[in-house]
């Protein structure tokens, strides 16, 4: 008797579980679809306007003169494809061998604490802060804006994301692996370079190549360093375009042929972005 | 307590251990041990966990130094040259001797470079030498016959008790005298450690062969000398048969009885 009103205890807790599950469930798909909902009108509105735009004009001819026919982004996305490699060129190694320090040489002393504490702050730093920062410190006292303030400006966009993935990544190395190579004799740079940095490789690439996306799409930091030019330049010390400056000053003009073109340039960036961020999760996933 | 015993048959000390105490921070975790291994032998420490066996071992090729807050007093001689004291660098002493953990850990790297990366940080070989020495390390470890077709693959790809015969190859390819073995077969299946356990019996014609263990039968099978550490104290040492038979510790007798651990 008593064993049977367990049971049905035991069955009206299972149907109230079954009950919660199902809220909680319908609640999780419902926040997901909100989500995706947007990020998919973002994609079609990119490709239906930017498609529209895009040309074989687009990557040869420079920005043109407002109502004016024809012209394309070249001299753009030169710049963007120019500074941000040279950015990522200069931040990476920085931002690796810090990354290196915090996990292998500095975890508990006083100046790791100190490093990290900082280079949190820096991660979390508005980007427009950085360009003002870069403004303050070379543009004005060199009396120019330059495509080297801007590469400046995107390097230190890019060290703290390396610094803090290089550190996370050499973190999840098992001590093990580090204490096999030691009992070979091994040298400590060596261990780390042979051994754990190797180890911990698709983790660190992955987090330049999302350093490298997170760059591609950034205005603020350019607006008060390359500034922007409305000619084909390779001269680093003169102001340089950029996709993301060209598509803020074409999108916010009243002239139809400069929309468009920002249309086409904002579809270049998502498109560059989207293939980083697959390429990030390929590597990763290929290693983990 | 300690427990020299007298190796004259066994052959001279390989490690002399005298008055060794060790910490972790403040914690006492091996006190007093006084020990000799002796050489071109398999010695076994067995005891409950958190006994200290492991750190013992850890002593032997200055492992703990890894880790600023433990520390080592007293002396480890090998070849009567004390290694806690050492001015010469410790990737020598641990070119000398050598160690193999529980868990396998084959480097980010082929099979053919994860046995040539030791061999590099100590000898220049042209190509040749070192193909030579690749294989004679993995026929050493009974591995040579699963892997001489793969030699280019990762060392990841292979199985849990392949990896293990791969770090043991890892070892030996740089020629150590003493081998230091951290439980290497405790994450194994019996077919596995069947195989470690043959190759160990192999090994000890060359190498002298310290061995950690859980495993009581392991112990029993493939050492002749066996330790039994409780607590950080060093509770009877001597011929592995003596130890097992006719144990001189009552707390040993309980230990290898099953009444206890």
């Amino acid at each position: 008797m008593s064993g049977g009103t367990a049971h049905a205890a035991r069955l009206a807790m299972h149907r109230r579980r079954k009950r919660i599950n199902a809220i909680a469930l319908t609640a999780s798909l419902a926040a997901m679809a909100f989500g995706v909902f947007w990020l998919i009108w973002i994609l079609v509105e990119t490709v239906r306007l930017g498609w529209g735009g895009m040309g074989l004009a687009v990557f040869t001819q420079m920005t043109p003169p407002p109502q004016a026919d024809g012209g394309g982004l070249a001299n753009a996305i030169f710049g963007s494809l120019t500074m941000v490699t040279l950015a990522t060129l200069l931040g990476t190694p920085i931002g690796v061998l810090a990354g290196i320090y915090l996990a292998e040489y500095g975890q508990k002393s006083a100046l790791g604490h100190t490093v990290r504490f900082i280079n949190d702050i820096l991660l979390s730093a508005p980007s427009i802060v950085i360009g003002l920062f870069i403004y303050a410190v070379v543009v004005a006292p060199f009396k120019g804006f330059s495509g080297w303030a801007g590469v400046l400006a995107l390097a230190l966009i890019v060290i703290p994301v390396v610094i803090r993935q290089t550190e996370n990544m050499l973190g999840l190395i098992p001590n093990a692996l580090r204490e096999a190579a030691y009992a070979l004799g091994t040298p400590k740079w060596k261990v780390i370079l042979a051994v754990t940095l190797k180890a911990a490789r698709a983790g660190v690439v992955t987090g330049v190549l999302l350093a490298v996306a997170r760059i591609a799409g950034e205005t603020a930091p350019l607006l008060f360093t390359a500034l922007s030019n409305q000619f084909w330049s390779s001269d680093m010390s003169q102001p340089m375009a950029s996709l993301p400056v060209t598509i803020f000053k074409f999108a916010m003009s009243p002239y139809e042929n400069w929309q468009q073109l920002a249309w086409a340039g904002v579809f270049l960036i998502t498109l560059g972005v989207l293939a980083l961020n697959i390429l990030a999760r390929v590597l990763f996933r290929d290693k983990h | 307590m300690s427990a020299v015993i007298d190796l004259s048959p066994a052959g001279r000390p390989k490690l002399s251990v005298r008055g060794l105490n060790f910490y972790y921070g403040s914690f006492l975790a091996l006190k007093n041990i006084h020990l000799d291994i002796p050489e071109k032998k398999v010695t076994a420490f067995i005891g409950p966990s958190g006994c200290g066996k492991s750190t013992l071992l850890r002593t032997f090729n200055r492992m703990f130094e890894l880790y600023p807050e433990q520390r080592a007093e007293g002396e480890i001689r090998l070849d009567g040259e004390d290694i806690l004291q050492s001015r010469d660098d410790v990737s020598l002493i641990r070119a000398k001797v050598g160690m193999v953990f529980q868990k396998a850990t084959p480097f980010p790297m082929s099979i053919y470079d994860n046995i040539a990366f030791g061999v590099r940080l100590f000898e220049r070989l042209p190509r040749v030498e070192m193909d030579e020495r690749v294989e004679w390390a993995l026929k050493k470890a009974a591995l040579w016959n699963e892997v001489k077709d793969k030699l280019d693959q990762s060392g990841a790809g292979l199985s849990g008790g392949q990896q293990q015969r791969l770090c043991i190859a890892r070892g030996i390819a740089i020629k150590p005298e003493v081998l230091l073995l951290d439980e290497p077969c405790s994450a194994l299946d019996p077919i596995s450690t069947g195989k470690i356990e043959e190759l160990i019996h192999e090994l000890k014609s060359e190498y002298t062969v310290v061995i950690v263990t859980h495993n009581m039968q392991q112990a029993a099978r493939c050492s002749d000398f066996t330790a039994y550490m409780y607590l950080g104290d060093l509770v009877e040492f001597g011929p592995t048969s003596e130890l097992f038979m006719k144990p001189k510790k009552k707390d040993t007798e309980d230990y290898i009885t099953g009444r206890f651990g």
